[in-house]
């Protein structure tokens, strides 16, 4: 049954022209996907924009109770992810395996990092009787705005949505860094690599709208 | 307006009872008959063609017509024109339905599941039924205490959404004496086909007498107000309550505080017995009756109207 | 179509060149993929089918005659939501879509024939879950799983939600597999303007589920999260607006509807002109008003809500710009109309379906104008007129269609002829069985029969009794269907390449066509309807 005929070094299906031709469409078909992925979390910053405009006093409030440097700590953390992914893009594209692959291993690191301080974050968060929406301990915490739990709500759903992105986005460097170390990659074929650093660099631009809007503009 | 809507148009929609079902009639009427005039050239057109131009023979040549700009302009431009006007023509009638009315008659009404509580000012409260006087602007207040209910009364052709921490409004004003159907349109779970209240437009007179009665209602003594719901919700015939003939159901003249051999045993008749079988008629049936006999009463008495109808029953001595 | 290329005559063909159960589950051809979407969704049409019997059956009189409440609650549900999320969503697309798109293109498959055949098995995921559902508390909440009822209610609405959640996500991979395949994988010489109209209606079609799918994906999810963790968004005791999950669900559902009936109206196209062996009337406006329609669905999901409680303002915006959407509706109804004005037109099956969609898709029209009057729908707002609109648009426009496809198309699938005398019986009993069902819930409608109704009062009864016998003839006419199928691959005659002597791509190619569609790559210098 099957499809792959391969043609020396680059491999294309049997119903493409050639190389390039299954390249262009492999690429329209990743931006497609990222499109459906923004306008997923569109949803949500319509959600937040909607209750902002109605209780900005319980944004205000919601934003204090978070730390901004841990924020802005992971933002950093991601740009950095960005470059790293870049790079292992980049080293695949010069025929340079091993840099590449120390560069996704790299990128997969600083991904951990990200979880690790958003973990400290969410257990500090549990701690201090924050939980979301009917969940948030109001002996504890003591909101002045009523409605503060909703305000967590979108915060939970927002970072909770991104943070899965962000495990996807390790596991599937983690599957392309295995390969680029098999040398499965090079000048002529690295389009997964690229897929793969589309999807995490559209994860990172999420988080760079979600942290100001998070944790600064309350 | 047309010869359709007084003439025909009672066997389609329910009695027009408001100024503005007259304004919706009309402009149904209108739609009735567009619609029905494109059917007619879309479908008559089509059934025509494919009659005139059927395969003569198997070598038929047809024409190589690819378009004609004017027609297509033809037929994008006046459609266009036609839903312009129904356009207008809706919104006029829904900004009428929209603009409340600034010194209406302001009635309360909360939806629950499964059953409408109307709340009047003077403190009357009343279930499933409104009472209102005719020719009186009314405007509703509603909201609602668990999902979403939609407030409908075919007859004023109004509806309107019933949300949980909001309050939404309605208004009417009728121009007929009678009984209209209230009927719940947005699901809210098992019993939402019976969530049906009732909308009495009554006289001036008889609105006061009505509200007098009412506000007496309130301050009787609760095996007393029992008594009237007996009678209201037309328990009486089926269940005797001054001897112990049999009817539909069985006798409930002094039957409290008795032993009953039921569907589920033996019981005694106390208040939760007897409030189980007004809510679950079928948990426990009474030896020698049917089940599926008795409609549930559930969400149709609200816990004071229980308790007064099983404050009633005790009394029966 | 000008073309060299020919099928091939020897009998190996994409059916009989690779056998066994693997060969199916693990194929990578579309054609393949495209029946494997045909006997899954058939199947749930099957059970959604006896779900609206039980229905009509249940409302044949007053009170309770088999079902109880909760239980017609739980059948009106799965009526819904298999019926719209696992037959007439994905239906045409993926099955008729998948198969026929790369043929009239001129394609050897689809862009991404894996995550064609993924699509596949995330699609029978998502079902297998919807399914599993039912084995447990079940769902009541109708297909829409408005809020707060869709939190408050103690079945599984979480698993159904995940379900719809995963099915969408099928149904995403299959638009955007479709978007690059008719982007990229045209026969040299096909223009986008010389590609077949049904080419253009599942690429509109393609291009609303990639846009419109994420936002119910995230609406799901909310959802789930309200239920699972009270985050609430939906609920108003904690400062959240339920009216915004309906925002949310139209923003989609609308779209969707449009997802359901554009693919219907590709093969109206497909059909008219074949049949009256004629060139199609007005090739370009069909085109672009394709186009027009997916793009205007996107700015008309308030007109579902005119009673819900939305400002007048937005009332009016959300009905002006529903008005709209009826001009490009009404171009495609007229340019049909003229293609068959001088023509030379046959009689088989699949034209009576193409004509029996215009009948209905008519009467479905006139009425979603009325519906979209915004004065008179304050009445049929939720009351039996809607469901008869859209039924009449669904049924009587995309399942018409999709019939109308089937016969149309089964010489090439399979190789073999329909007996058409059986095929005509079908369309004449299901087209009258739909009238005598569905033309009686407007009159209910329009006197005041609210619908996701278990009972009724005693003036609605006459009208329900017609419509229940009514459903008994629509099933009877589904069933002749399946044994005039059954009966033609049995023993059909065979199939020439091209019996209907129509012009596009597809019947270029053997019946069945071999593995890779063509045996040497079509190249096209006309258009697709050069009669």
């Amino acid at each position: 049954m099957t499809t792959n005929v391969s043609h020396g070094e680059h491999h294309h299906s049997h119903h493409f022209d050639s190389a390039e031709h299954e390249y262009s469409s492999d690429k329209e078909g990743l931006w497609l996907f990222m499109v459906t992925e923004i306008l997923m979390f569109g949803g949500l910053f319509v959600a937040y924009a909607i209750f902002h405009s109605i209780y900005p006093e319980m944004f205000s409030e919601g934003a204090s109770h978070l730390d901004w440097r841990m924020g802005f700590i992971n933002t950093l953390v991601l740009i950095t992810s960005s470059l790293t992914m870049a790079l292992g893009i980049f080293y695949n594209q010069q025929n340079q395996p091993k840099k590449a692959f120390w560069n996704l291993i790299a990128t997969i690191l600083l991904g951990c990092c990200f979880l690790v301080i958003k973990y400290l974050e969410y257990s500090g968060k549990f701690h201090h009787g924050i939980y979301p929406g009917r969940f948030l301990d109001m002996a504890v915490v003591n909101p002045v705005h009523q409605n503060l739990g909703l305000y967590f709500g979108l915060y939970f759903c927002m970072t909770g949505l991104h943070g899965i992105h962000v495990v996807i986005g390790m596991s599937l460097i983690g599957w392309v860094a295995v390969r680029t170390y098999k040398g499965h990659f090079n000048s002529h074929y690295y389009t997964p690599v690229e897929g793969v650093g589309i999807f995490w660099h559209i994860v990172d631009l999420i988080w760079i709208f979600l942290f100001p809007l998070l944790y600064l503009v309350g | 307006m047309f010869w359709l809507s007084p003439a025909h148009a009672q066997t389609f929609m329910p009695t027009a009872a408001s100024d503005i079902a007259g304004d919706v009639d009309n402009l149904y009427s209108f739609l009735l008959i567009s619609s029905f005039i494109s059917c007619v050239i879309l479908i008559g057109g089509m059934i025509y063609f494919v009659y005139k131009y059927r395969r003569k023979s198997p070598n038929d040549k047809t024409p190589r017509i690819t378009h004609n700009n004017f027609l297509e302009f033809l037929w994008s431009f006046i459609p266009l024109v036609i839903f312009m006007v129904i356009f207008a023509w809706g919104w006029k009638v829904y900004h009428d339905m929209r603009s409340m009315p600034e010194n209406g008659l302001e009635i309360h009404v909360t939806g629950k599941q499964w059953a409408w509580e109307i709340q009047y000012k003077s403190g009357v409260t009343t279930s499933n039924e409104v009472v209102v006087p005719i020719d009186t602007d009314v405007k509703l207040i509603m909201t609602s205490r668990d999902v979403l209910h939609s407030f409908y009364v075919p007859s004023f052709r109004i509806k309107q959404d019933v949300i949980p921490g909001r309050y939404t409004t309605l208004w009417f004003n009728s121009n007929k004496l009678g009984e209209f159907h209230i009927f719940c349109t947005e699901y809210c779970g098992t019993s939402h086909s019976g969530m049906i209240g009732k909308l009495r437009v009554v006289t001036r007179e008889d609105y006061d007498k009505w509200l007098e009665q009412e506000s007496k209602f309130s301050t009787l003594p609760i095996a007393e107000r029992g008594a009237k719901l007996f009678q209201n919700k037309a328990c009486a015939s089926c269940h005797s309550v001054v001897d112990s003939s049999v009817r539909v159901g069985p006798a409930l003249y002094q039957k409290f505080g008795k032993q009953q051999i039921t569907s589920a045993g033996e019981v005694t008749v106390d208040e939760e017995y007897l409030r189980e079988s007004i809510l679950n008629p079928n948990a426990k049936i009474v030896k020698g009756f049917n089940p599926n006999i008795m409609p549930s009463f559930q969400g149709q008495l609200n816990e004071a109207e229980l308790l007064a109808i099983i404050e009633y029953i005790k009394g029966l001595k | 179509m000008g073309t060299a290329a020919h099928g091939s005559n020897s009998n190996v063909n994409y059916l009989n060149e690779f056998k066994g159960i693997k060969s199916w589950l693990l194929s990578l051809d579309h054609k393949r993929i495209g029946l494997m979407y045909m006997i899954s969704i058939l199947t749930f049409f099957f059970v959604g089918g006896i779900m609206a019997l039980l229905i009509r059956y249940e409302l044949f009189a007053p009170g309770k005659q088999l079902l109880s409440p909760d239980q017609y609650n739980q059948v009106m549900t799965y009526h819904g939501a298999m019926m719209v999320f696992m037959v007439i969503v994905p239906g045409i697309p993926a099955i008729l879509g998948n198969f026929f798109l790369p043929l009239q293109i001129g394609a050897a498959d689809v862009a991404f024939p894996k995550l064609n055949l993924a699509s596949w098995y995330v699609f029978m995921f998502g079902a297998a879950i919807a399914i599993s559902t039912f084995f447990s508390t079940k769902v009541d909440t109708g297909w829409t799983f408005y809020t707060p009822y869709s939190i408050k209610t103690g079945t599984a609405v979480v698993a159904m939600v995940l379900a719809a959640f995963v099915m969408g996500m099928s149904s995403i991979l299959t638009g955007l597999n479709f978007i690059v395949t008719v982007h990229k994988l045209r026969a040299p010489g096909m223009t986008m303007f010389k590609v077949p109209l049904f080419v253009w209606a599942i690429y509109s079609t393609a291009i609303l589920q990639v846009i419109a799918t994420p936002v119910l994906a995230i609406t799901l999810l909310l959802l789930a999260a309200e239920r699972l963790f009270g985050v609430g968004v939906f609920d108003p005791a904690l400062g959240g607006d339920p009216v915004l999950f309906q925002h949310f669900f139209w923003f989609y559902s609308h779209p969707a509807v449009y997802i359901m009936i554009l693919p219907a109206m590709g093969i109206v196209s497909e059909l008219i002109s074949a049949f009256s062996h004629k060139v199609i009337f007005g090739y370009k406006a069909i085109a672009y008003s394709s186009l027009g329609i997916a793009a205007v669905s996107f700015i008309v999901w308030g007109h579902h809500m005119f009673v819900s409680g939305q400002s007048e303002i937005a009332g009016v915006l959300f009905s002006f710009l529903t008005m709209l959407v009826g001009v490009p509706t009404a171009i495609k109804m007229f340019n049909w109309l003229a293609t068959l004005y001088r023509g030379s037109v046959t009689f088989y099956s699949p034209m009576l379906y193409a004509l029996g969609f215009l009948f209905l898709f008519a009467i479905g029209g006139v009425t979603g104008i009325m519906l979209a009057s915004m004065g008179v729908d304050v009445h049929f707002h939720d009351t039996y007129f809607v469901v008869a609109h859209f039924h009449y648009v669904m049924v009587g426009g995309t399942l018409m269609a999709l019939m109308g496809g089937f016969y149309y198309w089964f010489p090439k699938m399979f190789g073999k002829m329909v007996d058409d005398r059986l095929a005509r019986m079908t369309f004449v009993l299901i087209f009258i069985g739909f009238n005598v069902t569905f033309f009686p819930q407007f009159i209910l409608g329009a006197m005041g029969m609210p619908r996701r109704y278990f009972d009724y009062i005693a003036p609605y009864e006459s009208l329900n009794k017609i419509s229940t016998m009514g459903s008994w003839l629509i099933a009877s006419g589904f069933l002749l269907s399946l044994y005039a199928m059954i009966k033609a691959l049995k023993s059909g005659e065979k199939a020439p390449s091209n019996p209907w002597g129509a012009k596009t791509l597809e019947w270029q190619t053997s019946s069945p066509p071999p593995h890779f569609n063509f045996d040497k790559k079509p190249t096209v210098t006309g258009g697709p309807y050069d009669y």
